[in-house]
């Protein structure tokens, strides 16, 4: 059973450890470990595959030496990797929370994504207006903005839940697919029409250069090699390892996130529990929200400019992720966003190389890899069965 | 005797189906009242309808005087029914005791839960030696002792116990029906319905006969047991 399991959660044998030991290791070591991990495997094994490209094309094109500009380009690729799969991960734990306990995939995940950035955007916007954006602390401003984007797309999540999934829970599957559809398409222009009332335009430009703490970047050493890394790609890895601890622990650390969990499992025994199934589903469209908010705001800073539309490719691409890791499995979230990342990452930098081939065609990979998932590994990486004993 | 439970003229559907046709049954403090009959008889929808787990279409379930017919299923559990069902459904992906948490979803304080849990494992030892497993690892005999466990938790007024001893060795039958006594000594009343009559009748004072939907015999136990009516269709005595 796919289902919002112990998620990023250590082992249950932590619970033989005294108490405040196993607090440390079950919500901060085991989960972080997990992280560097995913990482650091997701990035050896493409970097095993790009060499491996590399002696089988050692010259793709007169004079260009792969092998060379791989070993040039590896770190940056992998640091972009990686800030773009938690970007990923993120998104797709939206997916994940609410497929683990409704069975259902909320196609309007992508423009909950979307609102967020767009949020995001209207509060830096407006504190720019006030004149007051550069006296702001960047930690301050950073948080502020990610947790009203978190905030309201949370809510929304909630109200959309109530309006358009709730009324059709006994209807068969495809009905609320096709709902969340149309809520989709009806985000999409309420934002559009929004912003062109009120601004006059719909493409939104963070203020970020008016702050060049955000849009300057850092020069780091790699052995020979110096990659530029903007410090938005820091704030948004630090960010969602912060939202990431912060949701492992409140997903089997607490009495809430274990309801969460029962009902995901079995909604009818946990209503036998005297658990209020339908608060428990609201809060989970909560927090899948206020993901998709946090990332989309991350996702607006680190890439300066948000429409409407800016949903869709991030959207279907962490839904990739999700079922690559395995859908409904929390972790499986994690490292399939992070694969995902790393490996668009990798083809960015190795497909220019190619004649006739480019950086255009990185998405074709991408939704490659869903539908071999789909063909060969419906359950993902992740998605294995324990099985019920009846 | 005080009545605990009362149903007056319950009548269910399945869609179309009319599964309970007006079942009238009383439960009073302090009791182990059982509903025996055939497969499809109505007998664990009598259960899922107290609960709020099935709607009622028309008549009535009085818990302690208070109408909870139309009350939603975590409402009626609060007020002090428990309700263990069909096929244990214990919650596979959570350990045995984050499965016994839930039970005691209502229930602030943290120390009362941990003394509650240590009840349990009274009733249970076996639990114990499991506390760190996850419900799906456990075999039929020790999720049924976590799904009982898992009921009391709540510490209900009237435990509704639906084929407990389903699926289980013989040997593990007589231990349930030993616990569920227990249970009921300790002051917990009892709504039990059974596929094995003959052990249920033993332990219970009352029993109901049901038959598509209606109740067509109601005698203290002693005489269902003795009726030889009773005996050949629900006993397997011939």
């Amino acid at each position: 059973m796919a289902s919002v399991s112990r998620g990023l959660a250590a082992p249950s044998w932590s619970l033989r450890l005294p108490p405040a030991v196993r607090w440390v290791y079950d919500y901060l070591l085991y989960p972080i470990g997990q992280m560097l991990v995913f990482i650091i495997g997701a990035a050896v094994v493409l970097t095993l595959l790009a060499y491996l490209l590399a002696a089988l094309v050692p010259e793709p094109r007169p004079n260009i030496i792969l092998a060379d500009q791989i070993s040039r380009q590896l770190p940056g690729m992998i640091i972009s990797g990686i800030s773009i799969g938690f970007v990923y991960a993120m998104i797709a734990l939206g997916y994940t929370l609410v497929y683990g306990v409704l069975k259902f995939i909320n196609f309007a995940h992508s423009e909950i994504f979307m609102v967020g950035s767009v949020v995001g955007f209207e509060i830096m916007r407006r504190i720019a207006d006030s004149g007051t954006l550069q006296q702001w602390n960047p930690v301050v401003l950073i948080v502020t903005v990610v947790l009203v984007s978190m905030l309201v797309s949370g809510l929304l999540a909630v109200l959309i839940e109530r309006i358009a999934y709730r009324p059709l829970r006994g209807a068969p599957r495809l009905v609320p697919l096709i709902s969340a559809i149309g809520i989709s398409f009806f985000l999409i222009d309420f934002v559009r029409a929004t912003e062109a009332i009120t601004r006059n335009d719909f493409n939104l430009r963070y203020p970020t250069d008016q702050l060049p703490w955000l849009t300057q970047s850092v020069a780091l050493q790699f052995g020979t090699t110096t990659v530029n890394v903007k410090p938005t790609s820091f704030i948004v890895v630090g960010g969602a390892v912060l939202t990431l601890l912060a949701l492992n622990y409140f997903v089997n650390g607490t009495k809430l996130g274990r309801g969460i969990r029962a009902v995901a499992q079995d909604q009818t025994t946990a209503a036998l529990m005297g658990i209020n199934v339908n608060f428990m589903i609201s809060l989970t469209f909560f927090v899948g929200g206020a993901f998709g908010g946090a990332a989309g705001s991350l996702f607006g800073m680190n890439v300066g400019t948000v429409t409407p539309y800016v949903g869709f490719i991030p959207g279907i691409k962490a839904f990739t992720a999700a079922v690559l890791g395995g859908i409904g499995n929390i972790t499986g979230a994690l490292l399939g966003g992070l694969t995902l990342g790393l490996v668009e990452a990798f083809l960015n930098g190795v497909l220019v190389y190619f004649p006739a081939l480019g950086q255009r065609y990185t998405d074709i990979f991408a939704f490659s890899v869903l539908i071999l998932i789909l063909i060969f590994r419906p359950s993902g990486l992740l998605g294995e069965r324990v099985d019920e004993k009846v | 005797m005080a009545t605990l439970l009362e149903l007056k003229n319950l009548h269910t559907y399945y869609g179309q189906i009319h599964a309970l046709k007006g079942i009238d049954l009383t439960v009073n403090e302090g009791e182990i009242v059982t509903l025996v009959g055939a497969n499809g008889a109505g007998k664990s929808t009598t259960l899922r309808t107290i609960s709020g787990i099935v709607r009622a279409r028309s008549g009535q379930v009085l818990f302690n005087g208070q109408d909870v017919t139309q009350m939603q299923p975590h409402d009626i559990a609060r007020m002090g029914i428990g309700h263990v069902p069909e096929g244990r459904r214990i919650f596979p992906q959570l350990t045995v005791h984050e499965n016994l948490e839930i039970g005691a979803w209502n229930v602030k304080s943290k120390k009362d839960i941990e003394e509650r849990i240590e009840h349990v494992f009274q009733l249970f030892p076996r639990l114990k030696e499991r506390i760190t497993q996850l419900g799906g690892t456990l075999s039929g005999g020790e999720q049924q002792m976590l799904a009982i466990g898992r009921a009391l938790m709540a510490m209900p007024r009237v435990l509704l116990l639906d084929e407990p001893s389903m699926g289980l060795a013989p040997v593990l039958v007589e231990g349930i029906f030993e616990i569920i006594q227990r249970i009921n000594e300790q002051g917990t009343t009892i709504l039990l319905v059974e596929q094995n009559a003959l052990m249920a009748l033993e332990v219970a004072q009352r029993g109901y006969v049901l038959q598509t939907g209606k109740v067509v015999l109601h005698a203290p136990a002693r005489d269902l047991l003795a009726d030889e009516a009773v005996r050949k269709a629900y006993l397997g005595a011939h």
